[in-house]
């Protein structure tokens, strides 16, 4: 059976607390936390970007996965933060690990669902037998606009996946996709940041996709709530993952290993595919983890794996996701934040 | 600031840290040589650099070349890595206070300076905090 054979997790060292942007725009900060369950989001330094942290959360799932780069036949980023508008990023992970030049290689794009919509596409060709191991990537830099609701969660981090068919860690026992035509979220060519519909993301975007297709995959796997240890919701803010788990019947207990969100804020094409190395890091042989992506325009993508006995023998081959999300931070302030952002720039 | 058809050319080192090992006597060339200066020999087997090293020196550059002034300041070093090379980069994630020879690093693939706004972006290595 098919599955992930490596996975691995890169979060930036730099922070920044609410506090200091509700400081700037004179917002209520108590408010914001408590209704975003939101405390701190990671930044990323000048010299990180989308292509920089694929490349190091790549190199970590090869060390667990221990196998020739060279046989890796596709390589594929999530990201709605690729550093070029014209010029994949992909072709630099691919180059950078060692997968080139036969490799299958592409950008994908969907809001926040882009990383598992690369991990849905390299799993499906690992099970076609058109390539022995696939590379899947969701990374992200994103930005809010400056005083916006976004910027309070708008944060940077990659995960990576690596699916095979031998010395499986996780058997991908099922996939499912829930797609509609929903604009809450969009950003238009030469603008810097992106708009919103407000609570038009939450019921018939966020929730409304993310139950139909934690619905859908149950159903299609003969499967319930309870029979899940872990379950991973996309993470836009620190509620929304509680109530629609809620919605779907899963307590509290299943969600919190995989919750990030409150201190590294929202990863975008990286947040459901983060929570997912966090439980993995955790979990035990037989272990059942459902994780649901969702990406504004509007879509989700479901995978449900189970946990095998080789999980003991890899997951310590490379740093663990809540280690990353507590060692060795550096907090920034507004302006400092503004500055590697480009929020704010330098007379040339 | 490199060209494109220079920077293209240097990728197996700036990505991979791919380096060339004299087959007579052994010593590691990043980049890789066509001749060993030591033996004069033209055989050498391929190599890849040990990605952990120490830092065997540092300073930090307040007055940098034009293409690396925005990131100023910002520290450099020789680091000596577990195979025995010596090389120069940035070390980065380390707060100034906090770097000391014989600190342990490791190589970390970063953005090393874009070309203005419309340029093309040069990826490489820095050393980061192990
Ligand atoms: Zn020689």
């Amino acid at each position: 059976m098919e599955g992930i054979i490596g996975y691995g997790a890169y979060i930036p060292r730099n922070r920044i607390k609410v506090e200091e942007i509700a400081k700037v725009w004179g917002a209520d900060a108590p408010s914001y936390k408590r209704g975003l369950m939101l405390e701190e989001k990671s930044v990323p330094s000048p010299d990180q970007d989308t292509i920089t942290m694929s490349v190091e959360a790549s190199k970590r799932a090869l060390k667990r996965s221990l196998i020739n780069p060279a046989d890796i036949g596709a390589v594929y980023i999530g990201s709605e933060s690729h550093p070029y508008a014209v010029k994949p990023s992909g072709t630099v992970l691919a180059e950078a690990i060692g997968a080139t030049p036969e490799v299958h290689t592409a950008d994908f794009e969907f809001a926040c669902k882009a990383g598992t919509e690369g991990m849905f596409v390299a799993l499906s060709l690992v099970k076609a037998g058109e390539v022995k191991y696939g590379l899947a990537v969701g990374a992200d830099t994103s930005q809010g606009a400056p005083g916006d609701a976004l910027e309070y969660s708008a944060a940077a981090g990659a995960a990576a996946f690596i699916f095979g068919r031998d010395n499986i860690i996780a058997k991908a026992l099922e996939t499912y996709s829930y797609t509609t035509d929903t604009p809450d979220f969009w950003r238009r060519e030469y603008q810097y940041y992106p708009q919103h519909g407000g609570r038009f993301t939450g019921d018939p975007a966020y929730f409304k996709h993310i139950v139909g297709a934690g619905k859908g995959i149950m159903e299609k796997a003969g499967m319930k709530p309870s029979d899940f240890n872990y379950v991973i919701f996309h993470q836009p803010n620190g509620k929304f993952p509680f109530r629609v788990g809620k919605m779907l019947g899963f307590e509290r207990e299943q969600i919190e290993p995989g919750w990030l969100v409150n201190k590294l804020g929202n990863t975008y094409s990286a947040s459901s595919p983060l929570g997912l190395t966090a439980s993995l890091d955790i979990s035990e042989p037989g272990d059942k983890i459902l994780i649901v992506s969702y990406g504004s325009g509007a879509g989700s993508d479901a995978f449900i794996f189970e946990v095998t006995e080789r999980i003991e023998k890899v997951r310590d081959l490379a740093p663990k996701t809540r280690e990353l999300l507590e060692k060795n931070k550096n907090y920034l302030e507004y302006g400092e934040y503004a500055k590697f952002r480009k929020k704010i720039k330098k007379a040339v | 600031m490199p060209t494109p058809s220079r920077y293209w050319r240097e990728i197996p080192q700036r990505y991979r840290f791919e380096a060339n090992k004299c087959k007579n006597c052994g010593i590691v060339f990043f980049p890789p040589r066509l001749i060993c200066p030591e033996c004069k020999k033209r055989e050498f087997e391929e190599t890849k650099l040990a990605e952990k090293g120490k830092i065997l020196t540092y300073t930090i550059i307040r007055v940098p070349p034009r293409q690396f002034v925005d990131q100023a300041p910002y520290a450099v070093g020789i680091v000596e890595l577990d195979d025995g090379v010596k090389l120069t980069a940035q070390i980065v994630d380390c707060d100034f206070e906090d770097l000391k020879i014989g600190l342990k690093v490791k190589l970390e693939f970063r953005k090393i300076f874009d070309e203005g706004e419309a340029g093309i972006l040069c990826y490489g290595y820095k050393f980061v905090p192990e």
